[in-house]
């Protein structure tokens, strides 16, 4: 599906993503993460992304999230700085792995091994 | 410090096969392995994620996989909500944002797995891979 072939933003459609990012952008700064488990879903359910598609913009859309969400952690005091170069470095190198190994996999195993991460990261957080 | 680069390394795979920040597993991360606080977990978990989105969105729009205009909009639009997450999660205690964590995780994975035993027959992944010229 070449890049452009989007369709005009109808104001349905900007309400679906004004929504998601409303609802992406309250998980985000409540629980530390980008918004991604939000808004990949939605995108899907609402506006017919297929998974990659989603997976990109989400990504896209993640950058402003967190960025907003770290600044105003920060306003807070609890932002780690030296932690979070510690852990977002050698991320950047497993993301562009995981993107490598993402083009080759079959939609259906991505869904369901993102649904065991977040599985596992619910047991590790309630055994805690 | 080992142990904080494996797990950037691992979250940043995940989020480049799932699309997500990273955030899913820096947090549980540095609250378990690192010994942060869930609130401190949360706000060093958003700042690790920026670098790690920036250089996924780089490559998935390499890939034809980004709609601009709509991240853009998400983006931008979620300034309201972020901040009320912020807020929120600052009024909370740590046992009570680490349960909504784990609750959260758990809805979004049955969500998932029952649109992939929907959705995931109709796509034959080779096909799919290899119409996209990577």
């Amino acid at each position: 599906m070449p890049r452009d072939r989007s369709p005009r933003l109808t104001s349905a459609t900007a309400l679906r993503l004004a929504a998601i990012g409303s609802c992406a952008g309250l998980f985000s700064g409540l629980f530390g993460v980008g918004g991604g488990t939000v808004i990949v879903p939605l995108l899907v359910l609402w506006l017919g992304y297929g998974p990659r598609e989603a997976s990109g913009t989400s990504l896209a859309a993640i950058v402003f999230i967190a960025g907003f969400a770290a600044a105003i952690q920060g306003v807070y005091g609890n932002v780690n700085v030296l932690d979070a170069i510690l852990i977002g470095i050698p991320a950047v190198g497993g993301v562009l792995i995981g993107i490598r190994l993402q083009q080759r996999l079959p939609t259906r195993a991505i869904s369901l091994l993102f649904a065991g991460v977040l599985i596992a990261s619910a047991i590790e957080l309630l055994a805690q | 410090m080992i142990a904080m680069v494996a797990i950037g390394l691992c979250a940043g795979v995940v989020a480049g096969v799932l699309g997500v920040g990273g955030g899913v597993l820096f947090v549980p991360g540095l609250a378990i392995v690192v010994g942060l606080s869930q609130h401190q977990a949360e706000a060093t978990s958003l700042l690790a994620i920026v670098p790690v989105a920036a250089a996924g969105t780089l490559r998935q729009d390499a890939h034809g996989n980004v709609r601009r205009e709509h991240a853009l909009l998400i983006g931008l639009l979620s300034i309201v909500g972020v901040a009320v997450g912020v807020a929120l999660a600052n009024t909370l205690s740590g046992t009570v944002l680490r349960v909504g964590f784990a609750l959260l995780m758990m809805f979004i994975a049955i969500q998932l797995v029952r649109n992939a035993s929907s959705a995931g027959r109709e796509t034959g992944p080779r096909h799919d891979g290899a119409s996209r010229g990577n």
